[in-house]
């Protein structure tokens, strides 16, 4: 029992720090945003290190609470990286929530909670524990989504999220049901098991079916990425960028433990399931973003297209895939955030923000994010020496392994395509003058700028040395019972 | 760390320093400091690199100056910088015009002078890092790394339709590298691993990106594999050199890009083509290079002529001059798929003489732009009167870039054609001819500036080059007339590292004795 809640330690800080911060926000006064936002920020810090106590007494190949849950290296990088994005989202929210004049009490605790969901979410080994977190994850982002009651695109984005993401977790759990009733287990490894022995029934066939639909679901590809624009353009930016890289790694981890540690059997049926929808996202992530003309239905677009590339190293169903993968959410991670964290210092500077054409001659006036965004837009489009070029190189290399290369031609052409869109942001920047761009009486907000600046550097380390951090996920594959 | 293994890292990081010298330790109003630190650096680059010239063995070690670090030693990326002879002469020619072209935009540029400088020095870098890269992924890593500041000297200081040339300039050559790094994958496995998903047994060795190593097992690649590779590294490089009909981009970007820009695109950029077929292609893929010549050979003859003749339409100079490059590379091209020793030192020795006189044409035409504004040949004429030693200077280096005997382009094309007319004789009656239509086309645009009465009334008034206008041009005369004088010490070095490549791609030519070499019938070459 002790090694058990040992295991589930993070998420019991974490938790029990949400419910904290959400009584303090009833009893603060006018401090109540440096207040709230230093607390969960702490809470934050407080769940890494004790991640790193679980990690260090827990065994890597331990089963807890029966077999439904494990500390595995996987988990654990997937846990410090959801750390790591909620922080960030934090930091980016303490001004923007000031200015618009909402509570921080219950946004900050909701982040928390998501942010709980997701790191159950990287840890589950039953089909039940996974399905838990993702509805903790999802019930918090669905609320923080619309958290700008004010707003009625807010509105109209928490709708959306909130009736499409629930159509998504029930064609989920249909498919669970369904493959319950084959299997008679939800366990991921007797899962395998079952479905390894001799010729899975149709009925199996169809659940597998059914689960990849709300996983792709929640990593918005296409088919199935229609809620995506409306949900992003409409969030509060910093939501935005949290829903852009957290709950889509968790759902990235989710997706590689479920499909490789238990689907792995039906590999041959999978394999192009996933193909296809990894082969529309990428065309379709890409040419659609070309004619955005708001940047964050542009990144939602980019974002789409991203978690193509990235099925293709769950397609590759290879170590090298997993980790290339892992990596790249790593990747991507810092580089979105600090995408969306220029967004946001735009809109709380007093610039719209949200047009392309608010970029105009950026460069001019403030040197230093526009240099950082470029860095953004350069590691997006893939380009060294960024985090992104290295990011694709170990997905394309993945996947060429594995013999899809005529799906890596499709993803490397359409990256070069993507280039033009994330280049329409840099031509605004440096290659306008900036005459018609309108600048409102500046705000200061030093925090976001240190979030770019992080990110930036992050972005350029990563892409110049990625030794290190290739070697936190050489480790992490051993513990998914591959092939 | 002795000075001769550091000497390639010094080289290719000095324009880099002064680039972050200037960003951070500059103000932008310190216009004049910022000239001088970008010249101070691009100077002393081109003098360290002098000792490569002498230091260089050309009998020695295919590759020399090597300097190895770990880099990502997971998938078995190296940091691995060396240069045979060939790379010499470019990383040469790389960091004089990169110090011509810092110089010579003194007055040409007037606005945002902070990143205009840091940006050439920046692009200074990424191609010198392309030359020294034996490492497929370092390599890559420079190639792209070019492109972001290209893209911002054409769109900021390039011209009326610059914003549409950077961006068919990023994205035109960026479509031929990502299929390039597919190809450069695609080799990588097969030495190592293989594709098992689609029945391709690999060599099962060591994974590793480095250039050199992958060399050894060029004759072990199956047919079919060197075929697609060679197809993948061939959309990179033929957009890049540009081959026809992959040229469309180059006009659009030479046109709008600032002189500066031009020179630097014409001179080295373009070369990033032609040398990565020499390093890659020819030695990787011997067996699809040889079966590509036919082929390859037809696209260089078209882009010879066609360039020619479609330069002779122009009514701009710059364009003219553009289009001149497309066939002047033409002959690079034409020479290397002669696949002997005479084609493939032509090539490259063609590929130094285009930049010094394509590079010296541009900043000419720069010069008389910055005094009218207008490139268009008609508002010109009897500029000998008003301007004779500009007319004395361009002269010079109109007839370098003829291949008139005694200048340089003679030298390069000649031997060119040697090599070609060993394959087939057909070859070189279409490339030869390609020199006769670059003299009409040429000469034609000299005389109708220079020469007859002044038209124009603005023009009568035109000030005659300055000193440092001179300076710019001075060294780039000296280097054409060397070359047409006496070529020995370029070919020296040279020919041991193409006859290594000969003697990879078709061992059998350097086997047959000259004298039974038979005459083929034209228009079916031998192979």
């Amino acid at each position: 029992m002790h090694a058990d809640l040992m295991a589930l330690l993070p998420e019991i800080v974490l938790a029990l720090c949400g419910m904290v911060l959400l009584l303090l926000g009833l009893g603060t006064g006018r401090r109540q945003h440096a207040v709230l936002g230093a607390a969960a920020v702490a809470s934050l810090a407080v769940t890494a290190l004790a991640l790193v106590l679980a990690a260090g007494a827990t065994e890597a190949s331990g089963r807890f609470f029966s077999g439904m849950f494990c500390l595995d290296h996987f988990a654990i990088f997937f846990k410090a990286l959801f750390l790591l994005a909620a922080t960030l989202a934090v930091l980016l929210s303490l001004h923007y929530l000031k200015d618009n004049d909402y509570r921080p009490g219950e946004y900050h605790a909701l982040v928390l909670f998501a942010t709980t969901g997701m790191m159950v979410m990287a840890s589950g080994l039953n089909l039940a524990t996974i399905y838990v977190g993702l509805e903790l994850m999802a019930m918090s982002t669905y609320v923080l989504a619309g958290y700008f009651r004010r707003e009625v695109k807010s509105h109209e984005a928490a709708a959306k999220y909130l009736i499409l993401g629930a159509l998504s977790s029930g064609i989920l759990l249909y498919g669970l049901s369904l493959l319950y009733g084959a299997t008679g287990t939800l366990d991921l490894a007797a899962l395998a098991r079952s479905l390894h022995e001799g010729k899975p029934a149709a009925t199996a066939v169809l659940g597998m079916a059914l689960v990849a639909c709300g996983f792709l679901f929640k990593v918005s590809a296409v088919p199935f990425h229609v809620w995506t624009p409306d949900v992003y353009e409409g969030a509060p930016t910093p939501i935005t960028a949290f829903l852009s890289v957290g709950p889509k790694a968790a759902a990235f981890a989710m997706f590689l433990r479920v499909f490789l540690g238990g689907f792995w059997p039906l590999g041959e049926q999978w394999q192009w399931l996933i193909g296809g929808a990894a082969a529309l996202t990428v065309v379709w992530g890409n040419i659609a973003a070309l004619t955005q003309d708001n940047v964050k239905r542009m990144l939602a677009y980019s974002s789409i297209a991203h978690a193509g590339y990235a099925l293709l190293g769950l397609l590759a169903q290879s170590p090298a895939g997993v980790r290339s993968v892992l990596f790249y959410m790593l990747v991507y991670t810092v580089t979105n955030l600090g995408a969306f964290a220029f967004v946001v210092l735009l809109e709380s500077r007093g610039y719209a923000g949200e047009t392309i054409q608010d970029y105009a001659g950026l460069a001019g006036k403030h040197p230093v994010a526009a240099f950082g965004m470029l860095v953004f837009m350069l590691s997006l489009g893939g380009i060294p020496p960024t985090a992104g070029f290295m990011g694709k190189l170990y997905l394309f290399a993945a996947a060429v392994q594995a013999g899809y290369v005529w799906l890596v031609v499709l993803a490397v052409l359409m990256s070069a395509v993507s280039l033009y869109y994330y280049f329409r942001i840099v031509l605004q920047m440096y290659l306008r003058d900036g005459a018609d761009a309108q600048p409102a009486a500046l705000v200061a907000a030093p925090w976001v700028e240190r979030v770019i600046w992080i990110c930036a550097i992050a972005v350029l380390v990563i892409g110049l040395a990625p030794s290190p951090f290739l070697s936190a996920v050489r480790t992490t594959v051993t513990l998914l019972s591959l092939p | 760390m002795g000075f001769a293994t550091n000497l390639l890292n010094i080289i290719c990081y000095l324009p880099l320093l002064g680039a972050l010298v200037i960003i951070f330790g500059l103000r932008s109003t310190q216009t004049k400091m910022i000239k001088a630190v970008a010249t101070i650096f691009a100077g002393i680059d081109f003098l360290v690199s002098v000792p490569l010239w002498f230091l260089y063995k050309p009998n020695g070690p295919a590759f020399q100056f090597t300097y190895v670090h770990d880099w990502i030693p997971s998938v078995g990326s190296k940091y691995i910088f060396g240069v045979d002879g060939i790379s010499v002469l470019l990383i040469l020619l790389t960091t004089l015009l990169g110090f011509i072209s810092i110089y010579s935009s003194f007055t040409a540029i007037t606005h945002r002078e902070k990143e205009y400088y840091a940006f050439l020095l920046v692009l200074q870098t990424s191609m010198l890092g392309v030359f020294m890269s034996l490492d497929f992924i370092l390599f890559y890593v420079f190639w792209e790394v070019m492109l972001v500041p290209m893209y911002f000297l054409i769109g900021v200081w390039g011209g009326p339709r610059k914003l549409y040339a950077a961006i068919k300039f990023f994205l035109y050559t960026l479509v031929g590298s990502v299929l390039m790094l597919v190809g450069i994958l695609a080799l990588y496995f097969y030495n190592s691993t293989g594709l098992k998903a689609i029945g391709l047994v690999g060599l099962g060795n060591p994974a590793t990106f480095d250039v050199t190593e992958l060399y050894n097992i060029a004759p072990h690649i199956p047919a079919g594999l060197q075929f697609w590779i060679f197809l993948a590294f061939f959309v990179g490089f033929a957009i890049k050199v540009p081959m026809f009909p992959f040229h469309t981009w180059l006009p659009d970007a030479h046109v709008e890009a600032p002189t500066a820009g031009s020179v630097i695109l014409a001179g080295v950029l373009l070369k990033m083509g032609t040398y990565g077929f020499i390093r890659l292609s020819l030695p990787l893929l011997p067996d699809a290079t040889r079966k590509a010549v036919p082929w390859m050979v037809a696209l260089a003859l078209v882009g010879i002529i066609y360039g020619a003749l479609v330069a002779m339409a122009q009514k701009d100079v710059k364009k003219l001059v553009a289009y001149s490059s497309v066939s002047h590379l033409g002959f690079c091209m034409l020479g290397m798929f002669a696949l002997n020793p005479h084609g493939l030192s032509g090539s490259v020795l063609q590929m130094i003489n285009h930049g010094l006189s394509t590079g010296g044409l541009f900043l000419l035409v720069g010069i008389i732009y910055e005094r009218r504004h207008t490139r268009m040949i008609s508002e010109y004429g009897g500029l000998a009167k008003v301007m004779p030693i500009y007319a004395m200077l361009f002269m010079i280096i109109t007839m370098a870039s003829i291949g008139l005997p005694t200048l340089n382009g003679f030298i390069g094309e000649f031997t060119i054609l040697i090599g070609a007319f060993a394959r087939s004789t057909l070859w070189a009656v279409l490339g030869a001819s390609g020199i006769v239509l670059s003299a009409s086309y040429m000469l034609w645009m000299y005389q109708r500036m220079f020469f007859g009465e002044i038209t124009v009334e603005a023009n009568k008034t035109l000030k005659d080059v300055s000193k440092r206008e001179q300076w710019t041009l001075i060294p780039l005369i000296i280097l054409c007339f060397w070359i047409g004088l006496y070529p020995k010490p370029f070919f020296r070095i040279i020919e041991p590292s193409v006859k290594r490549i000969v003697e990879v791609v078709d061992p059998s030519y350097l086997d047959r004795p000259v004298a039974q070499v038979p005459a083929p019938v034209p228009g079916t070459p031998e192979r």
